[in-house]
């Protein structure tokens, strides 16, 4: 085996979480304002240096690393420093929060009212609540929550009001600072606004860095922002950013600090607020900008139950820890610290690394509802209906039916670890309907049988005269579909290694392991983008993945074969289907890239174009899978490919000119069809 | 004749009836010189290079050759000297000695059972007594022996001696005494009285092949005097400690030619008679030797008047197994390729024996003064060291305390005889705390020491506190800085007594760029405080620092640990990993793996990282070259 690490199979069964307990309870039968005014009295850094928000401008501007960028800048341009440093000031003045209690009470007060309505409970693991304190206590602290709602950081704050911990600086996206008025209640709330990108410009990032730096360091607060950068529209958790990470880190890796706390956090919606309009933005419809009114127009959502919501503080992870063989840290003593560096491979890849850890912590403790599964279930038999026969048949699966398949599936996902909150002391039925009820926009029972919502939606689109082109109507049959898929998509990470193998073992010629194990790590690096998948771990998700089935027995693993039990066919099918949409959906790109794609096709043309073609595709019937006109996995199929060099980026006429290798395109479409072996491209071996 | 077996013999067996007259003889013609001279002249006499202006030498060393009648066998210092607990529970140091001798120290046993969870009623005493049996008898080169034999030169094998110089200061050598454990020691101990002796020495190991190791004071904190366990060959510790004479002072050039075996508190002593001194005055001065100083690179606590060693030295002459190596003049600096004295400074003991070095002497001083200065914290007091380093104005000494290290010193307070001392003290405390708002936990002292003209020191004292004044500090007087100097000359017998109770601890330095010596302090206290928790210690351990020394680039760190290790079944083994980790803090926060200390075996596995692949190539080359049988076979360095 190419790896040396001796792998202790991770048994995800034996992992003890913590309990929840429902913070909303106690609004429900105190009063808000009390609430909103009660004492606060947080436990702090030890080390703290007393702050406030405008000694921490002058800290920043004072800063060492600020003066050599300008006076660098000053040296390279020609400009006076008195006029950088002024440029400078302006860009901390747009970045810088203005932390008031008061704000914060005043969210306190109002979200108290909001939660109420429109969530049945807010469980949070109070465990966890104190190993932050704790935590907080002891060194500066991170907090990276997953993103999957505008929601997040309103709710991470209130939460840490709540438990009387010290209310967190948060990174938040210049877009919301358009908002007239809530971006400044939300910079006073602790907010601080990055631009989305500014590549170059070595000014802006001074200032950010030292900005976040400086707060860590002095302990001033909890600095919170979003490892996956923006809200995941899908339910998956996204490729993580690097860039704040490094910043958190920096302080510890240069001995600035002694250490660094990184507390994941997972937010689970049982129902999201965004749920259609992720799905509308997956498939075309453009991203509303954030404005104050539209804000305002979305209170009609104040009527409706989204069922709960599960925070889980994971346990913080010390950056020390993490370093803890992997950094030599010596190689930051022979330059100024302040001297702005780019940071080594060694560094970027202990950076990248840790981010996907965080990440799978995250995934971890992210709890899944029971409709996740079921939703589950349904599409995959929505998608074989369709396959099998439109007429006749009747539509969807009967209720008890779907409800036996829901219990075997939630076993197999407690057996693979999943941090299921499904009532046992419920009877299984009132689960499943409870979990359909608050669903259904999505779906209808009728006769028994529960089926997908999509004929209504289409129907419920409204239009006036009953012209609806086969075009409009697949897309809002789509909307459907995207917004079931991202609650599936909840469940992936739970599935994923097995179902990787499981399609491994569908393509791979043979029931050789070492074949089987090839087209895994092929699969397995095709979809790096799209899932979170440890760089360099293959040979532990290929064991991860054979212990799971093994366990299950839906696998016999020797030495030299892999086999599909009797028994597993089940599970093996289920796991297959599971992950065939991303199949299907990348060889579908490949094949639009290989037939269609001209010369001037660039990465901006690049998802209008594609969309054009799967619609085309979907409306002749050739893909069953109208999930494949997410833009995210369009754009994570082009990543791919280019970071494979099928697909090059040429400065030509246009910007983001695209140049296909059609002949490996097509062999990379072959090989994921299996049609083709899996080239010996693979380095590691079993 | 020039050999004197007084120690040497015993039981040991090379006693005859020669010898015994010889030294008879010796004694009388000891009295027929200057009652003062205790004989060294005879001796002197024999050996070359032997200048007879020996006036410069009087009174009896400090150092005998039986160092076990007057030192302690099993931990630091004289015998008559240690730190007790009496009958009332006060602690007490004894002997006539120091300062603190003959005092009650009452603060001290609050503050040791309150700083490390403690208790008197819990001893662990060492073994009372050295058993001869119990060390493994001598590996003896026979050939070698006759040969050493007829030169003349002194030698013993009498177990005592060969465990006296089997150890340095390391906590694990003494934890290892205290039990009356021993492991390799060496076979044989020779006691060479002069340049000369010691060429035939290392002449007869090479043809005999025997492995010489050089002892000088003993103080190592490197395990650099440990005997390699895997050294087959006869191990012939070389005592440098007869090597004591000042052979010649040079008034015109203000340098003094001096045998490296002589201790830093003689050969000041010395000096001082003729009005002068050299000004280098490391902590163990009382103990370590000229020569040592010179193998390990060794730093003076007054080194921003006088300069570490490497600035005092002049000249030096080294036997090495290839011949004696030493420059042709005494030029004051030298453009002739790189400079030889840096392969000797620093090669602890693995090329060679120093034998003789010509220093840089100075007038003794007019004027002496201590100081001190309280600050509201320890950043204030770094920064303002930072200040005095930056206008180059330090004194001749300037530390800095962190309030750890503060109280750790206030514990040693003598008892106050009087109230009104007692009542002042109370004021000061309330003038500090309250009126300035000091938090008592979190202020630091830094201790000064002045020297010069009178006009001038005072002139420099109200420069230095100007300064100080900026960054928030007080003149605290001169008792706290005294004090704080006094708290470094006694923190070994401190270790003795903690090991009575439990407590074992060590002190280790470093040097950092200034730029990162609050986050050094801070990181690698905070990190012996994880590992001591992580190694199961009980209770919170003493984790402490000072800054000890000031250069333009960058200052000396000292820390102190040490920790209540009731509960552990290996607290040595449990010690050296919290070490290990402190030092890799260390170099991971910029700091080097020695300032002055050295490396020895106890921090040779970083060498290579440190000096990188090359300049370890280079060491290697210069020790294959000058000593190709290993017969200098400590291990150190490299």
């Amino acid at each position: 085996m190419a790896s040396k690490a001796v792998y202790t199979h991770r048994d995800p069964m034996l992992k003890k979480r913590d309990d929840f307990e429902d913070i909303l309870e106690e609004r429900r039968s105190s009063s808000d304002l009390r609430y909103a005014l009660k004492c606060y009295t947080p436990v702090l850094y030890k080390g703290l240096t007393p702050c406030n928000a405008s000694l921490l401008k002058g800290m920043v501007l004072q800063s060492d690393q600020l003066h050599y960028v300008i006076s660098q800048m000053s040296k390279g341009t020609g400009r006076a420093t008195d006029d950088i440093q002024e440029e400078a000031m302006a860009i901390l003045d747009e970045m810088a929060h203005s932390l008031q209690l008061s704000t914060i009470r005043f969210f306190a007060f109002t979200l108290s009212k909001v939660f109420k309505t429109l969530f049945r409970s807010i469980c949070v693991n109070e465990e966890g609540i104190q190993r932050l304190q704790q935590a907080i206590h002891e060194h500066p602290v991170v907090l990276l929550p997953s993103h999957r709602s505008y929601m997040d950081f309103l709710l991470m704050s209130y939460l840490l009001y709540t438990y009387d911990l010290a209310l967190p600086v948060i990174a938040a996206g210049m877009d919301f600072m358009g908002m007239k008025f809530v971006g400044e209640m939300l910079r006073m709330s602790g907010a601080f606004f990055i631009r989305r990108s500014f590549g170059g410009d070595k000014l802006y990032w001074a200032v950010f860095s030292e900005y976040v730096k400086t707060m860590l360091k002095i302990g001033f607060a909890p600095v919170e922002f979003f490892l996956e950068g923006t809200r995941s529209r899908t339910s998956k958790s996204l490729t993580p950013k690097l860039g704040l990470l490094n910043i958190v880190m920096d302080p510890f890796l240069k001995g600035e600090v002694f250490d660094v706390n990184l507390v994941p956090i997972s937010i689970s919606y049982e129902r999201i607020l965004e749920e259609s309009l992720y799905a509308r933005e997956l498939l075309g419809v453009p991203k509303p900008k954030e404005s104050t009114s539209g804000l305002f127009k979305a209170r009609k959502v104040l009527s409706e139950d989204y069922g709960s919501i599960h925070v889980y503080f994971g346990q913080p992870v010390s950056v020390r820890s993490l370093a803890q063989g992997k950094v030599n840290r010596c190689q930051f003593s022979l330059v100024p610290r302040h001297i702005p560096k780019r940071p080594s491979e060694e560094i970027h890849s202990f950076v990248n690394d840790s981010a996907y850890k965080l990440v799978r912590a995250q995934e971890e403790n992210m709890v899944l509802k029971p409709w996740v599964l079921l939703v589950s279930l349904l599409l995959q038999n929505h998608h074989q209906n369709q396959g099998s026969a439109d007429a006749g048949q009747r539509k969807g699966v009967a209720l008890d039916e779907l409800t036996a398949q829901a219990l075997w599936l939630r076993d197999l996902s407690r057996e693979y670890g999943a941090f299921l909150h499904w009532p046992d002391h419920t009877p299984p039925s009132e689960v499943v309907s409870s979990s359909l009820s608050l669903h259904q926009g999505l779906v209808r029972i009728c006769e028994g049988r529960v089926h997908l919502a999509v004929e209504q939606a289409a129907a419920g689109v409204g239009q006036p005269q009953g012209t609806v082109t086969p075009e409009e109507e697949l897309l809002s049959q789509a909307v459907v579909i995207l917004s079931c898929v991202s609650y599936r998509n909840q469940a992936l990470h739970v599935f994923l290694r097995p179902a990787l193998l499981a399609s491994a073992i569908h393509t791979a010629s043979s029931n050789n392991k070492q074949e089987v194990f090839n087209s895994f790590s092929f699969l397995r690096n095709m979809f790096s983008n799209e899932f979170i998948l440890c760089p360099g771990a293959t040979v532990q998700d290929f064991e991860e993945a054979c212990y799971l089935l093994m366990k299950t027995g839906a696998l016999q693993v020797t030495q030299q074969e892999v086999l599909v039990t009797e028994s597993g066919h089940r599970t093996v099918a289920f796991l297959t289907n599971m992950l065939d949409p991303f199949l299907q959906g990348y060889q579908v790109v490949c094949r639009f890239l290989c037939e269609e794609a001209t010369d001037s096709l660039t990465e901006k043309l690049f998802i209008p174009a594609v969309r054009k073609f799967i619609i085309k595709l979907l409306l002749e019937g050739r893909l069953r899978y109208a999930e494949v006109l997410s833009s995210d996995l369009q754009k994570n199929v082009l990543a791919a490919l280019l970071r494979l060099g099928a697909v090059q980026k040429v400065k030509g006429a246009a910007p983001g000119t695209l140049k296909i290798n059609t002949v490996m395109v097509n062999s990379l479409e072959d090989t994921l069809g299996g049609k083709l072996p899996t080239q010996k491209t693979v380095s590691a071996r079993l | 004749m020039a050999s004197n077996s007084s120690g040497g013999g015993g039981e040991g067996g090379s006693s005859d009836r020669q010898r015994i007259a010889q030294q008879r003889l010796r004694i009388i013609a000891g009295h027929l010189q200057r009652p003062a001279d205790d004989g060294l002249i005879v001796l002197a006499a024999e050996c070359k290079g032997q200048n007879n202006k020996t006036e410069a030498s009087s009174e009896g060393r400090t150092v005998p050759r039986r160092r076990q009648e007057i030192m302690k066998w099993n931990g630091w210092g004289y015998s008559d000297s240690k730190f007790l607990f009496n009958k009332k529970g006060q602690a007490e140091f004894t002997g006539k000695r120091y300062r603190l001798s003959g005092m009650i120290m009452p603060a001290l046993k609050d503050w040791f059972e309150g700083t490390f969870g403690a208790s008197l009623q819990h001893k662990t005493p060492a073994t009372p007594v050295l058993t001869s049996s119990a060390v493994q008898p001598p590996t003896l080169n026979e050939a070698f022996v006759e040969e050493l034999k007829s030169t003349g030169i002194s030698f013993s094998h009498n177990a005592e001696d060969r465990v006296f110089r089997a150890h340095g200061h390391c906590l694990h050598e003494i934890f290892a005494l205290r039990e009356g454990k021993f492991g390799r020691v060496p076979d044989m101990v020779v006691w060479p009285n002069c340049h000369n002796d010691v060429v035939k020495i290392v002449e007869l190991a090479c043809k005999h092949n025997v492995c010489l190791m050089p002892y000088g004071g003993g103080t190592s904190v490197s395990s650099a005097l440990e005997c390699p366990p895997e050294e087959t060959r006869s191990i012939v510790s070389l005592d440098t400690s007869q090597m004591n004479r000042i052979l010649w002072i040079d008034e015109k050039n203000l340098t003094a030619h001096v045998e490296a075996g002589i201790v830093g508190q003689d050969l000041e002593r010395l000096l001082n008679e003729s009005g002068y001194c050299t000004g280098h005055e490391p902590d163990s001065m009382e103990f370590s030797s000229l020569g040592g100083w010179v193998a390990t690179r060794a730093s003076g606590m007054k080194k921003n008047i006088y300069g570490n060693i490497e600035d005092l030295v002049v000249h030096i002459k080294m036997v090495t197994p290839r011949g004696v190596i030493e420059k042709s003049c005494q030029g004051p600096r030298m453009s002739t390729g790189p400079d030889i004295h840096h392969f000797i400074m620093g090669s602890e003991g693995t090329l060679g024996v120093v034998t003789e070095v010509t220093m840089k002497i100075r007038p003794v001083p007019e004027y002496q003064k201590y100081g001190s200065v309280v600050f509201p914290n320890f950043e204030q007091g770094v920064a303002c060291l930072r200040e005095v380093a930056k206008q180059r104005c330090a004194p001749a000494s300037i530390r800095l305390m962190d309030n750890e290290q503060f109280k750790f010193g206030h514990a040693l307070k003598p008892q106050v005889s009087s109230i009104f001392t007692s009542f002042l003290e109370g004021l000061k405390k309330l003038y500090i705390t309250k009126f300035k708002g000091f938090d008592p936990n979190r202020l630091c002292v830094a201790t000064l020491l002045f020297e010069g003209d009178r006009e001038k020191v005072l002139q420099h004292e109200k420069q230095v506190y100007d300064i100080a004044a900026k960054f928030g500090g007080l003149a605290a007087g001169e008792d706290n800085g005294q004090r704080g100097y006094m708290l470094t000359f006694v923190i070994a017998y401190l270790r003795d007594l903690g090991m009575d109770y439990y407590v074992i601890g060590e002190s280790f330095e470093t040097s950092v760029p200034w730029d990162r010596v609050l986050d050094i302090c801070r990181n690698v206290k905070a990190r012996i405080v994880r590992e001591c928790k992580d190694k199961g210690v009980q209770f919170p351990p003493l984790s402490t620092c000072r800054v000890t020394q000031t250069y333009d680039a960058g200052a000396c760190v000292y820390f102190y640990f040490a920790f209540n290790y009731r509960g552990l079944s290996d607290p040595v083994h449990a010690y050296e990993q919290v070490e290990h980790a402190a030092r890799e803090e260390i170099l991971a926060n910029g700091g080097s793996l020695s300032h002055h200390h050295g490396v020895g075996k106890l921090r040779k596995e970083w060498m290579r990282e440190t000096v990188s692949n090359v300049g370890m190539g280079m060491l290697k080359s210069v020790k294959e070259y000058v000593d190709p049988q290993n017969i200098f076979g400590n291990r150190n360095l490299l």
